[in-house]
Parts: C-alpha cells; structure tokens; sequence
C-alpha cells in the first residue's frame, strides 16, 4: 500500500510559457486586485471583461483546462447551493410557486451572479497557482511583504517558514507512512470501529510523528547555523527577481483592464 | 591550522550530574590533513566535531581556527564560512526546496552578490557529482546524493576545511562509496583538509591519520597501520579492527606469507598474487 505517491504540493503545473515567466510579484498583484474587483463590482460588464481576461491568460499559459476544472471541482457544490439559495429567497416576480417556495426573476438573476462570482475568485487563484511554483510564490510573497519590514513585519521569517515547510512536507508524508506500515505489522487497526475508537488509534502514529518533528527541527537549526545563517538581514536572493520587458507588457495590460473595469463600474 | 588546547567540554544539563565530553584535548590540525577520527559511542566525537566551527564553545581551554578564536563572537562567523561541516543525516540539513537553491542557502546568508552566486553554485554541484539533478528536489534524492548537495552546499562557501560527522551511517553501501570517493577527491584535488568522524574501521582505514577518542580524550592518534596494529588496547576501546586486517592475521597466523597488517582489499589481493 503506498498511501502519497506522486505528490505534488500545490497544483503548480509546470510548463514553458510567457505566463509562467512573470515576475511573481506581478502575478500575486493582480490576483489581489481582481479579486477585490470581483467582490467589488456589481455588474455583468465586468465579469466578461475579468472573465474574457482570464480565459486568454489560461490560454496562453498552456496549461490544460482539466487542471483548471479539477481547482473548481470542490468549490462546485458550494456555487450551486448559494445559486438556489438566491433562488428561492429573493422576493420579486414570481416564476413560477409551488405552496410556499417560490422562485422569482431576480433571485434568478442574483444567483446566478453570486455564482458567477465564485466561480471566477476560483479561477483567479487557480490562475496563479497553476502558473507559479511554490518557489517562486514564497519569493514573490517575500519581495511584496518586505515593505512592510519597516513597520517590523517579519517578512523574511514567513517566507523562510513557508520555504521549510514545503521542504518538509514530502519528508513527513514518507514518514507517516513509515509509521502507519510499522503499526499496522503489529496488528494497529486504523479502519474499523467508530470515530473515538478511530481517532485513538491514530495516537501511536501522531505521537512518533511529533517527536521525530521536533528532533529534525533542531537538527535543521543546528545545520542552518553552520551555515552562517541569522536571520535576513544582510541576506542575498539566489533568484533575483526584475521587472523584465515581458512583465512590462502585462503591466500595461493589467492596468488598462483594471482602469476599464473601474470606469464602467463609475458610468 | 586548526589548534585545541587544553579543550575540556561539559554538559550541564538542568540536572545535577554534569558530563565531561570533552577533556584536556591538545591538537593541531593542518592545511591539507587526511583525518579520520573514531571512538566508541558516547566518545565526544559529536561534541569535538561542534567545537570546531563554534557550535559548542569549550568549558576550558580554546580552539582556534586560522587566529580566530571559537570564543570570539565577532569572527564566528568568518570561521564558519572557512569550515563546512556534514551531519549524519542529510534530511536534516537541507533546507531549500530545490537542489541548487540548497546550496544557494550558504551564500545567501553571507550576502554573496546573485551573479557570484550562480557561479559558485554551478562549480560546487559540478564537484560533487550532481550538476545535472540541480532542479530537483531534495526528497527525491538518495541519501548518498543528498550528502553530496549537502557536501556542495560547504564547497560554495570555498571552504578550506570540512568536518563530516558520521556522513555516511545512515547510507546503503553504494552512497557510503560515493560520499568516501568525494571526500578523497576534494582532499587530493581542492586541497581541503578533512575531519572525517566515523564508526567503519575499513573507512578510517584509508584515511592518512587516525584520532582515537576515549571518553573525551585522544587515546590513541597515528597511521592507520600504526592503530590497526594495536589489537588489544583498541578491543579495551570497544573497537574493532577491519574485517580485512581480521583476515590477515587469520591467514597469517595460519602460516601463510601475508602480512598481519593489511588494511584495504586493494592490498590484500596484492598480496594474495605475489603468494601465487
Ligand atoms: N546536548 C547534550 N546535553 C547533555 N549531554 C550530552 C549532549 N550531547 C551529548 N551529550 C553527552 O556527551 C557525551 C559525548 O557525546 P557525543 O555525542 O559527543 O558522543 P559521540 O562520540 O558523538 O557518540 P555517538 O557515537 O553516539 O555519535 C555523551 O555522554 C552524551 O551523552
Ligand atoms: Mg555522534
């Protein structure tokens, strides 16, 4: 039994586009400020045009639709549920009504774009972890937040956390399945009885797991001492990160979307 | 050079009884040394190895490295930049998600400028072996591989010396040969003195110089003939001698022209040949 084969952190998949060359600065960015856009708008207008965006984004990035279907494929029941909800509360004329539900024009109307909202919040973070590796993430997220170190925002700490921790969770997996095969060859049963019973028997793997945690984090702080390591300050970036000609273009693009989808929201 | 002396370390744990791990040690090494250093467990070959690049700092005595002084904060870290160092288990101490930015990691902290950087990365992965897997990720890797990013991660910080503490008990035999065949090759071609902590006699036999540790002293220290020839105060140490130096012995005591002190399979068939 192999219980983490092929894992892969994130759903980055990687590919050999101008998408994915974007400065990942960039790419968090915009997918802050559309988000915000999409809460923010109330009009059809601007999701065709946020929609119509992201469509040719995905596009140019190469990655196939099923990936981007299986980033919605957990989110679905939650846009067909608020669809009907809107559906059946909103007071207005009246579609059709049987005893007391009813459904009405505009809670058609409000439904569907509820939906249509989360839908497209989904596509926007799908968007960018689909285009950016988890590296590139950390790095980005590093570089934006360091703004805020003057105010003593530990922003090289969370990236330094983020980048241990994608380091570690294959590691861990693998162990857990150590731990799992080594309790279940002395007769640990972790499949029947109820949920209390269940849950007990996972302490013989959580507490092996935990200690070993424990130990390699002070080994690794050990390791990473000797290797001169204090903290970010005077610290260089392997990947440097620069505003090259490609990102300059899709600059230009994301503002003039932006700047389209705020004028129509204003007229 | 590196220079101990008079180094004693103690443990004060929050209990009473303290421990001596490391006592009265006096030793130098030199630019271009070829040392293995062995001992039972509980010896203070961890404890030595930290002292070295000043993870642990002597109860008494001093340890300095190229006239720095492990005590002085202010150059502890132009000594750790001099001297890499190897723990036993390469998961441990990796700590980038991809193979080139661990041994990125080094050169990051000492604020190495990016175009350096990539230089002294790729030379480093090229050394060792593993250029061509520098996008990988670490837990992909085998364990001999690993230590030898691990191993790479010291060589871009240029290093002039390297302490391996137990690097390769935790490897199958293939990866104890790799790690054992870099070792030798940066000895011999980069001029990189090595510090070699192992419990394989047959490993601390090809080794130029053996360091004996016996709760926290130097028992013995020579070649490896002169140790491996020491049968009875080795045993005393809770050590054993190659299997190979068994087998000489064997057969030379069994009347064959062999003689008792061969250490490596190399020399062994040598013999074996002239004897034919
Ligand atoms: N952090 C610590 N706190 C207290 N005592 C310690 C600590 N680390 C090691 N010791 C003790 O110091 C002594 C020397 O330990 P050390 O780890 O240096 O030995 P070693 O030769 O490396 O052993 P091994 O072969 O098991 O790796 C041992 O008695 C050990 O119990
Ligand atoms: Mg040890």
């Amino acid at each position: 039994m192999k219980f983490f084969r092929n894992l892969t952190i994130g759903q980055y998949v990687h590919k050999d586009s101008p998408i994915h060359k974007l400065d990942p600065r960039i790419k968090i960015l915009t997918s802050l400020l559309m988000m915000i856009l999409i809460f923010l708008t109330e009009s059809w207008w601007s999701f065709l045009i946020i929609g119509f965006f992201f469509t040719v984004n995905i596009w140019l990035s190469k990655v196939q639709i099923k990936y981007v279907l299986r980033g919605l494929k957990p989110i679905l029941v939650l846009i067909i549920l608020t669809l009907f909800i809107h559906l059946f509360t909103t007071p207005g004329e009246v579609i059709f009504q049987i005893g007391v539900i009813r459904m009405t024009w505009e809670g058609l109307s409000r439904g569907m774009f509820i939906a249509v909202r989360l839908f497209l919040l989904i596509l926007t973070t799908s968007w960018l972890t689909l285009t950016t590796s988890p590296i590139a993430l950390t790095d980005g997220i590093e570089r934006l937040l360091s703004f805020f170190k003057i105010i003593g925002f530990p922003a090289h700490e969370i990236a330094m956390m983020m980048t241990i921790a994608l380091r570690f969770i294959p590691t861990l997996m693998e162990e857990t399945e150590k731990i799992i095969k080594a309790q279940m060859s002395r007769g640990a049963d972790f499949e029947s009885g109820n949920i209390l019973k269940r849950m007990k028997n996972m302490i013989p793997i959580i507490i092996p797991l935990f200690i070993n945690a424990f130990h390699r984090a002070d080994e690794l702080a050990i390791a990473m001492e000797a290797r001169c390591y204090r903290g970010g300050e005077g610290r260089t970036h392997y990947r440097a990160l620069s505003f090259k000609y490609l990102d300059k273009v899709f600059f230009m693009i994301i503002s003039f979307t932006i700047a389209l989808i705020i004028i129509i929201n204003v007229v | 050079m590196i220079k101990f002396d008079h180094v004693t370390h103690i443990y004060t744990g929050d209990r009473e009884h303290e421990i001596v791990s490391l006592s009265d040690i006096n030793l130098e090494i030199h630019d271009g040394d070829f040392i293995a250093c062995i001992g039972a467990n509980a010896s203070g070959k961890s404890t030595f190895a930290k002292h070295i690049n000043g993870l642990l700092v002597p109860s008494e005595g001093n340890v300095i490295v190229d006239d720095y002084n492990t005590r002085d904060k202010k150059s502890i870290w132009e000594i750790r930049k001099k001297i890499g160092i190897v723990f036993q288990n390469p998961d441990n101490q990796l700590v980038a998600t991809t193979i080139e930015d661990d041994v990125a990691f080094g050169l990051e902290n000492i604020g190495i400028e990016e175009a350096e950087m990539k230089r002294r990365v790729a030379w480093a992965l090229d050394l060792v072996g593993m250029a061509e897997l520098k996008d990988s990720e670490p837990h992909l890797l085998s364990g001999g591989q690993k230590q030898r990013v691990v191993i790479a991660g010291a060589l871009a910080m240029h290093t002039t010396y390297l302490v391996l503490d137990e690097p390769t008990s935790m490897l199958d035999p293939r990866g104890r040969k790799e790690v054992l065949e870099i070792v030798k090759k940066l000895n011999k071609e980069e001029d990189i003195t090595i510090i070699y902590i192992t419990h394989f006699m047959s490993e601390a036999a090809e080794f130029k110089k053996i360091i004996v540790l016996d709760k926290g002293r130097i028992a013995l220290q020579g070649t490896p003939k002169d140790i491996f020839g020491r049968i009875d105060l080795l045993k005393e140490l809770h050590l054993e001698t190659p299997q190979i130096t068994k087998f000489a012995r064997l057969l030379s005591e069994n009347g064959l022209n062999i003689p008792p002190d061969i250490l490596t399979g190399e020399e062994m068939i040598k013999e074996l040949c002239l004897y034919i």
